[in-house]
């Protein structure tokens, strides 16, 4: 009975598994092609629609250094929120958590009753919902004082100081966080960020953070077209320990003069389509 | 006992895939079958978070409907050859969908044949 069982729910795991992992991957169809191959228009590229299948010529990561181009491949899309397990919230979390009807993912309620400040306000997805949602393309600018990330997904960017300088020990709120970074090694970049607006949701599934929240993440330069990133909430006030929320995704370097395509919610947008979704019912 | 138990551990499993299927930002619940409408493009809203296409069509009802169809957003379309001038007013196109089981007019575009013949 025990061997019909794990059987079972080795079948259900992996059904479940791929019917999640169904909008976070590539279109359907779309073949994995040598970067190499990979197809650019001069003007509002869209990225690569899926990773591809290998990045040669590649070469050895260079010491210290982000700068490029880098796309997931769609694989940033965390449609039904952190892909990793959320450790158990604590009583305040628990609370937070019953305010957060979102569209997608465990706290997934009917299209009338969402109230995902993103998509129903047209509010910025704020950090560290950036990475955790739409990962899109991201550009990294290394200058003496720090490394820009400039994000397709808002067309936002972040400042991430590299001068020595701590943290705000009393950060006036901002949606986009303070963030400081520093090498841990030759090819890994931490950055901590701490002072993410309360009323941003921590991803796309409604999880909830507080003033507490701290972030780390770690962006390893597997190769000279190979990056990799980690990202992992910190926030004893919403969860009863650290969690991993991003394992690992893999990003590939594309040309650095590929022009990105704008990916803006903007609020008139968001309210266009709300009306239609309410026209559904 | 044991079988029940199987089919409870499978009966489960199947809710949880059921579930997974209509996650999609809170939108009506979709049928897994398809049908396909030929129609006239009354409006094109090509939109963050998400596109829709609203054709005039005859559906299994014999009555002329507005369909309502979701699609992705601008950017994911485009990956599969969408673009903001794919569609005007008076385009007719023929579209496979997946209806929602409510019965009403709305429904998730899997696939649609422009008026040059293009599918996409």
């Amino acid at each position: 009975m025990v061997r019909r069982l794990v059987i079972a729910a080795a079948v259900v795991a992996a059904a479940s598994a791929a019917l999640y992992a169904r909008p976070q991957g590539p279109p359907p169809g779309t073949p994995s092609i040598p970067l190499a191959q990979a197809k650019w228009e001069p003007w509002n590229n869209p990225g690569l629609a899926t990773l591809p299948q290998n990045v040669e010529p590649d070469g050895p990561a260079p010491r210290r250094d982000l700068t490029g181009l880098w796309d997931s491949g769609r694989g940033g899309i965390g449609a039904r929120g952190a892909r990793g397990t959320p450790a158990p919230l604590t009583a305040w979390g628990e609370e937070v958590s019953k305010t957060h009807k979102s569209g997608d993912g465990i706290r997934q309620v009917d299209v009338t009753e969402i109230n995902d400040p993103l998509s129903t306000l047209g509010d910025p997805s704020g950090f560290p919902r950036n990475l955790l949602f739409e990962l899109r393309q991201v550009q990294f600018l290394t200058t003496p004082h720090s490394v820009v990330a400039l994000h397709m997904w808002e067309k936002r960017w972040r400042m991430i100081w590299t001068d020595g300088r701590q943290l705000p020990a009393d950060p006036d709120p901002r949606w986009y966080a303070y963030s400081v970074g520093r090498w841990a090694d030759d090819f890994t970049f931490v950055v901590n960020s701490n002072g993410t607006d309360e009323r941003t949701w921590l991803d796309n599934a409604g999880n909830p953070h507080s003033d507490q929240l701290r972030v780390e993440e770690q962006w390893r330069r597997v190769s000279k077209n190979k990056l990799e990133v980690s990202v992992t909430i910190d926030d004893p006030k919403t969860y009863t320990r650290p969690w991993v929320a991003l394992d690992k995704l893999p990003l590939v370097q594309i040309p650095m003069n590929v022009d990105l395509m704008e990916m803006l919610n903007a609020a008139s947008e968001v309210q266009a389509v709300a009306n239609q979704f309410k026209g559904e019912k | 006992m044991r079988n029940r138990l199987f089919s409870f551990t499978l009966l489960v499993g199947l809710l949880v895939v059921s579930s997974a299927l209509s996650a999609h930002h809170g939108s009506a619940s979709f049928a897994t079958t398809e049908i396909t409408l030929k129609g006239k493009v009354t409006e094109w809203l090509w939109a963050n978070p998400h596109c829709f296409l609203k054709i005039d069509a005859v559906d299994e009802t014999g009555a002329a409907r507005n369909w309502n169809l979701e699609m992705g957003n601008p950017t994911d379309m485009t990956q599969r050859g969408f673009g903001r001038r794919t569609f005007k007013p008076g385009d007719e196109v023929t579209v496979t969908l997946q209806p929602v089981q409510s019965g009403q007019p709305v429904g998730r575009i899997r696939s649609v044949i422009l008026p040059n013949g293009q599918k996409l």
